[in-house]
This record gives C-alpha cells, sequence and structure tokens, in this order.
C-alpha cells in the first residue's frame, strides 16, 4: 500500500497551522514547509546525490506536491509556465553538478523574460565545496549573469530567512529567477524553525508607484500628439494590468501594437489592436511606429527584435515615453523623453484617473486603412494543409479561451500572428531567448497551474524532440495537454533564413530521421495522431479536444512555407518583406 | 571619454565582487581599477571603481549596479570636488652608491623608504595617480624591480554627498 495515502486527510488551514509551529527540524524539512507556506502547490525536480536528504523529507509528506521529470530541463521550463500562466512563482529542485547545469537553460530563459522562480539546487557538503569534488559545480557563480539573485546557504539557520527573501525578490519589482543552492550538510543539520514573516532588504526597495508629475507630462504629450501609437510588453501581463491598459486605450484613443511577450495583454479583438511589431511584424504595426510622433512604451523595452536596426527606428518620433518598473531599461536602448518609472498596473490607475484623447482620430483612419489593405495573410488556395491554417483552425475551436504555449521558431510567429488572443497570461512562450525544447514542458507546468483551462502546446518537429521525453509524466499523471506538432520535417526558421538571407545555401537543417510522432506518444502511452490534409487536420483536432487526456497531434505541413512579413537583421522596421502579399 | 570614479555601498557577502566586475565584464564596461575594503558600518563594503565611459554609460553602469541586490548606494564621485589616492610599492635597484639620489627623489615626493635591502630599495607612495605615474618615471633609470599599485581609493570633500 502506498505509504503517502496512510496519512489522514487535512484541511488547508490545519496544515498551515502546524506548519507555522516552531520545530527542531532539518533544514530539509525547513525547506518543504517554508515552500508550503509560501503557498506552493506543486514543485518540479529531479532528485540526485546532493538532495537525498531533500527528497526523504518529501517521503510520505503527501502535502508536498513533487512531480518527477524526466531531466532538469523540462522541470524548469515546467515551473516557468506554471509561472507564466497563473503569475505565481515557480519552483523547481535540482541535484548539484549536472543537475543543476542542466537548469541553465531554463533559469536564462525565465531571466530573459522576467520570469519569477525560485530555483533550488543541491550541493556537495560545506567541507567539500571548491575541492573539485564529485558532482561539484559552482552553480552560483555560472549562473551569476542569468538570476536577479542567488544564495549559496552555509549556515541552516539562514534558511528560513533566505526562502522567504528569495520568493519576495522573484515575484516583486522586476520579476526574475532567483537561485538557492543548498549544500547536502545544510539540508540534513537540524535547528528550531520558526516561520519568518515579513521581509526588509536594505538596498531593495523597487519603485510601485509612478511619479506623478512625469505621469502628467505623459498625459499632456498624449493630449498634443496626433499620431501616438503603444507598444505593450510582457510587463503589462506580468502586472496583472490588462484591465487598466484596456481602459488606458479607449480613454486616450491610441492604436496599440503588442510585442510577443504582450501579445495576450491587450485583446485581439480590440479595433485600435494593429498585432504584433518588429521582425514578424504586421504591416499596420510597424508603418504606424514609422510614423509615429509619440510612442509609448509601457512594460516593454526596446528589445532588437522589436526595433531591429536602431538608427532607423521611428524616424518621425517627437518623443518616446516609457513606462518600466525597471529603471535600467529606460533610455538603455532608445532615448527617451518621458521616462515613467513604476509597477505598470499602478502606473496606469493613476493615468486613468485623468487621462484625455489625444488627437488621432484622423490618424486611427489612417493605421485602420492600413491593417485592412494588408492583413496578415498566406496562400491557402488549394487542399494543401498550411500551418497558419492549423493556427487559425485551433484560435478558432478554443475562441481564444486556451492557454497556448509555443516553442521557438516559425510556428511560434505563426502562433503569434494567428492566434487571436482574449486573455491575459493566455500564451506562454520563450521571447528574450528563443529556448527551443521550452513550448512542451512549459505547457505541463501551465496545465497544473490551471487543471481546469484547456492547454495546447504548439511546437515544431525540431524543438519538440528537444524534451519529448516528459510525454512520460503527462501520460503517468494523465496531464491531459494538447501537443500540437507543426511538422514540416526541416528546421523552418532556419531555413527560411537559409533561403532568404544565404541565397537557398540550406545547411544541415534537414530533420530526416525523426521519430513517428504517433508512435513516439504511443510508447509513452500517449494518444497519437495525425493530419496531413484540411479534412484530417480538423478530424484529428476535433477527436483531441474530445479525448479527456494527452493528445499529441502531427500535423504534417508542408516544407517550403515562410513566415511574413519579414524584416531581415540589420534592416529597419520600414523594410518589411511582404511574401505573398506583395 | 570621459574618467569617472564611483562609489558603491554594497553588503558584505560572498561572491559580491564577482556579481560587481562581472556585470562591468559582461555589459562591455570598462574597469580601470578597483578597491574594495570595509565601510564605515559594519557588514557593508566600498568599492571604488575607475570607469571611463560617456554620460549615458556612466548612467546605465549605475542603474545597472542598483539592479543588484547586494549593491545599496552607488555615486558618481566624480560628479563633485573629490579626494582620489592610491598607494604603490615600488622596489627598485639601488647600489649604495645610487642611494643618496634616490633617498633626494623620495623626499620630494614626500614618500617614503619600507625597506632596505643590499642592493635594494622598496619606496612606498601614496598619491594621485599622476604623482605615482610620475614617482615611477623618475625611479625608471635606476631599474624597477618590481611595481604593486592598489587601484584608487576616493570620497568627495566636505560635506557633498
Amino acid at each position: 500500500m502506498n505509504v503517502e495515502t496512510q496519512q489522514p486527510k487535512r484541511s488547508k488551514e490545519e496544515l498551515m497551522e502546524k506548519l507555522r509551529q516552531p520545530d527542531h527540524i532539518t533544514g530539509s524539512e525547513i525547506l518543504l514547509r517554508s515552500l508550503l507556506l509560501e503557498g506552493v502547490d506543486c514543485v518540479f525536480g529531479y532528485p540526485g546525490g546532493a538532495v537525498l536528504y531533500i527528497y526523504d523529507a518529501m517521503h510520505g509528506f503527501s502535502d508536498f506536491n513533487h512531480l518527477l521529470t524526466r531531466h532538469e530541463q523540462g522541470a524548469i521550463h515546467a515551473a516557468d509556465g506554471y509561472a507564466r500562466s497563473t503569475g505565481k512563482v515557480g519552483v523547481c529542485i535540482a541535484t548539484s553538478g549536472p543537475g543543476a547545469t542542466n537548469l541553465v537553460t531554463g533559469i536564462a530563459t525565465a531571466y530573459m523574460d522576467s520570469v519569477p522562480l525560485v530555483v533550488i539546487t543541491g550541493n556537495v557538503a560545506t567541507n567539500f565545496i571548491g575541492t573539485d569534488a564529485f558532482q561539484e559545480a559552482d552553480i552560483t557563480g555560472i549562473t551569476m549573469p542569468i538570476t536577479k539573485h542567488s544564495y549559496l546557504v552555509r549556515d541552516v539557520n539562514d534558511l528560513p530567512r533566505i526562502i522567504h527573501e528569495a520568493f519576495h525578490i522573484a515575484n516583486s519589482g522586476r520579476k526574475g529567477p532567483v537561485l538557492i543552492d543548498i549544500p547536502k550538510d545544510v539540508s540534513a543539520q537540524k535547528t528550531i524553525f520558526e516561520p519568518v514573516t515579513g521581509v526588509s532588504i536594505r538596498g531593495y526597495n523597487p519603485t510601485v508607484q509612478p511619479n506623478k508629475l512625469q505621469v502628467d507630462k505623459l498625459l499632456k504629450a498624449i493630449e498634443e500628439a496626433e499620431r501616438p501609437v503603444i507598444i505593450a510588453g510582457g510587463g503589462v501581463v506580468y502586472a496583472d494590468a490588462s484591465e487598466e491598459l484596456i481602459e488606458f486605450v479607449n480613454k486616450t484613443r491610441i492604436p496599440i501594437t503588442t510585442t510577443l511577450l504582450g501579445l495576450s495583454g491587450f485583446p485581439s479583438a480590440h479595433e485600435l489592436w494593429l498585432g504584433m511589431p518588429g521582425m514578424h511584424g504586421t504591416y499596420a504595426a510597424n508603418t504606424a511606429i514609422q510614423n509615429a510622433d509619440l510612442i509609448i512604451s509601457i512594460g516593454s523595452r526596446f528589445d532588437d527584435r522589436v526595433t531591429m536596426r536602431l538608427d532607423g527606428f521611428a524616424p518621425n518620433v517627437k518623443k518616446i515615453a516609457h513606462i518600466d518598473v525597471d529603471p535600467a531599461e529606460i533610455g538603455k536602448n532608445v532615448k527617451t523623453d518621458i521616462p515613467v518609472v513604476g509597477d505598470v498596473k499602478a502606473v496606469l490607475e493613476f493615468a486613468n484617473t485623468k487621462a484625455k484623447p489625444a488627437k488621432s482620430e484622423a490618424w486611427i483612419a489612417q493605421v485602420q486603412k492600413n491593417a485592412a489593405e494588408f492583413p496578415l495573410r498566406y496562400n491557402d488556395n488549394n487542399d494543401e494543409l498550411k500551418p497558419q491554417f492549423v493556427i487559425e483552425m485551433i484560435s478558432e475551436t478554443t475562441g481564444g479561451e486556451a492557454i497556448v504555449t509555443t516553442d521557438v521558431g516559425q510556428h511560434q510567429m505563426w502562433a503569434a500572428q494567428f492566434y487571436r488572443f482574449k486573455n491575459p497570461r493566455s500564451l506562454v512562450t520563450s521571447g528574450g531567448l528563443g529556448t527551443m525544447g521550452f513550448g512542451f514542458p512549459s505547457a505541463i507546468g501551465a496545465q497544473l497551474g490551471n487543471p481546469d483551462k484547456l492547454v495546447v502546446s504548439i511546437n515544431g518537429d525540431g524543438g519538440v524532440q528537444m524534451c519529448a521525453q516528459e510525454l512520460a509524466i503527462c501520460a503517468i499523471n494523465n496531464i491531459p495537454v494538447k501537443v500540437v506538432i507543426i511538422n514540416n520535417q526541416v528546421l523552418g526558421m532556419v531555413r527560411q533564413w537559409q533561403e532568404i538571407i544565404y541565397e537557398n545555401r540550406y545547411s544541415h537543417i534537414d530533420l530526416a530521421g525523426s521519430p513517428d510522432f504517433v508512435k513516439l506518444a504511443e510508447a509513452y502511452g500517449v494518444k497519437g495522431l495525425r493530419a496531413t490534409t484540411k479534412e484530417e487536420a480538423r478530424k484529428a483536432w476535433k477527436e483531441a479536444m474530445e479525448t479527456p487526456g494527452p493528445v499529441v497531434i502531427d500535423f504534417v505541413v508542408p516544407k517550403g512555407e515562410n513566415v511574413f512579413p519579414m524584416v531581415k537583421a540589420g534592416d529597419t522596421i520600414s523594410d518589411m518583406l511582404m511574401g505573398d502579399a506583395e | 571619454m570621459m574618467r569617472h570614479t564611483i562609489s558603491v555601498l554594497v553588503n558584505n557577502q560572498p561572491g559580491v565582487l564577482q556579481r560587481v566586475s562581472g556585470l562591468f565584464g559582461r555589459r562591455g564596461y570598462n574597469i580601470e581599477s578597483i578597491t574594495v575594503g570595509e565601510s564605515e558600518e559594519l557588514g557593508l563594503s566600498r568599492m571604488v571603481i575607475v570607469t571611463t565611459g560617456d554620460e549615458n554609460t556612466l548612467e546605465q553602469i549605475s542603474k545597472q549596479l542598483y539592479k543588484l541586490i547586494d549593491v545599496i548606494k552607488v555615486v558618481d564621485l566624480s560628479a563633485n570636488p573629490m579626494v582620489a589616492r592610491e598607494l604603490a610599492l615600488i622596489k627598485v635597484n639601488a647600489e649604495p652608491a645610487a642611494r643618496p639620489e634616490i633617498l633626494g627623489i623620495v623626499e620630494t615626493f614626500r614618500a617614503a623608504v619600507v625597506d632596505i635591502g643590499p642592493n635594494s630599495l622598496i619606496v612606498q607612495v601614496v598619491g594621485d595617480s599622476d604623482k605615482i605615474d610620475a614617482m615611477v618615471e623618475l625611479l625608471r633609470p635606476y631599474g624597477i624591480r618590481e611595481l604593486s599599485r592598489t587601484g584608487a581609493t576616493a570620497m568627495t570633500r566636505g560635506s557633498v554627498r
């Protein structure tokens, strides 16, 4: 009989009350208790020598929900998907050395996209640190450039404070991953545990409320503007400021474009929404930016995928305003005239109290005309199954109510272009780092954080193979993620670049030798479906939606399709290649 | 390119020097010198960093430093009148016949001889970078065997904060 079922079930309040009682316990037990007290309801991890005391403490502790992934990369991307889709802190655990270094890609992914994670790693015992001991790696040193902060715990008595601080740092200000490295002996030592409440970190006081004079300057600039544009980014989503943003747009009458990470932060159906800007942005969005006299960046950092060549970015702009919780982003890439440091939600709430419309009606007519004349489109003349069609089908059948996670590449851009977003936190995608292998495991985390929602993971046939082993945990835990594979048998985005920039010199992009994805799914005990025509696609997708558990759907599409519009690296966003629309 | 002297007050935690110097390295900021020592407050250290760059770079350096959790205060010392000092130890060839001349230089610079060997001296000199450069140049003809400089430590004059 399973030991875990022998424990009497208790209510959450009873459990919290028990956990708050001072007790003489090990560092490992302190960790588990602290995580529960922080409200963590699911941890993703992989055991190993240096974290065995921690895993021993989990044995029979049924209140602690741990999911064993098949690779540490799966664990951290799952924690990331959990965090992005719920707004809570994602937690993962790995052992020292290779376990910890396998997290590096996931930590960097979360860092680039400002995702709150608490990453727990084991380390060799303190007396072995620095001796090149078995499975030793200086993970705090390795991850210093890609964490918001990190701790190497040397004294078990510091552990409760450190864990509490880590959660506070990860999920406040500009969010980000925090690493806690716990040597094996520290996880074994006992001490009196008393939960820490309150946190005071000198030198860490993120600005939440904006300087009101600066907001007034912004509002004045809006009233004077004739061709204003908003560029909204991931900061809107992370600050849960979607409603405030909609109100701000309605009040000021400013056309809005949302970056990849900002997509779900504003409804695609809104009349003033122009689509995504930048490298694969819409004609309407890029043209609006290039002709704007006022640009307001809201929780977006002028990433190079948005601005492209900086010296040709927004040549007609008179003023740039930048709202960001991280002061270091203001003026980093683009000179800013009106800096507003603060939490996006707080800034917009304040701005909405007195926002007045811009003189933008003629401008709105113009950008809407552009949007109507140059919509996103693709050649859909015959019965061939096009990747864009698959995305549109998913978008229509889910009514935009699903949580979509994507991997990285062409399918990611098509998802960004053709899925109609409705709700905040409904897109989970690796924007900053562009991490292949992210899409599928992040969906597992998103599903665990949102058990009642439909989670669709859209992948390419390349990226899905980087973490396909996590099908096992979908199968055994019946995690009902719908894993879509846009299968064009090549590394599509690389192929596209080689075609357009490297003059058709296709080098090492052929993914021949990929598994039969239906059989791969079945090998893990997951239902697998395949479609090669539109009709098969509709049928397979319907069957997938009607299947209660996890499903893998292999949509076989032609390999020659490209993502348009496209701005080549080194060009300005005026230089859009329009593809079929040209 | 302007030279700037920045004072950074940090928590005295293991790895804090790595965090600060790593930030400079990976973001492509220059470090001409960096000195670290205890500050007036227990548990806090003060780093003095001499760097070069335009005003925008200096602003970014300051903002990026503030992002580090262990950084408490960043001050651009060179924005105000300041005192900057570095120390150098110079082991110079000094056969007995040459010593009076060397001692003359040492005295003029208000430096000090802190060790005497059979045919060498160690000269200790404190001052701003220019003074130390000048001292080194004057001692060079005698043959410098070893030279060790600290980099600048600095603070603003008077009550300017």
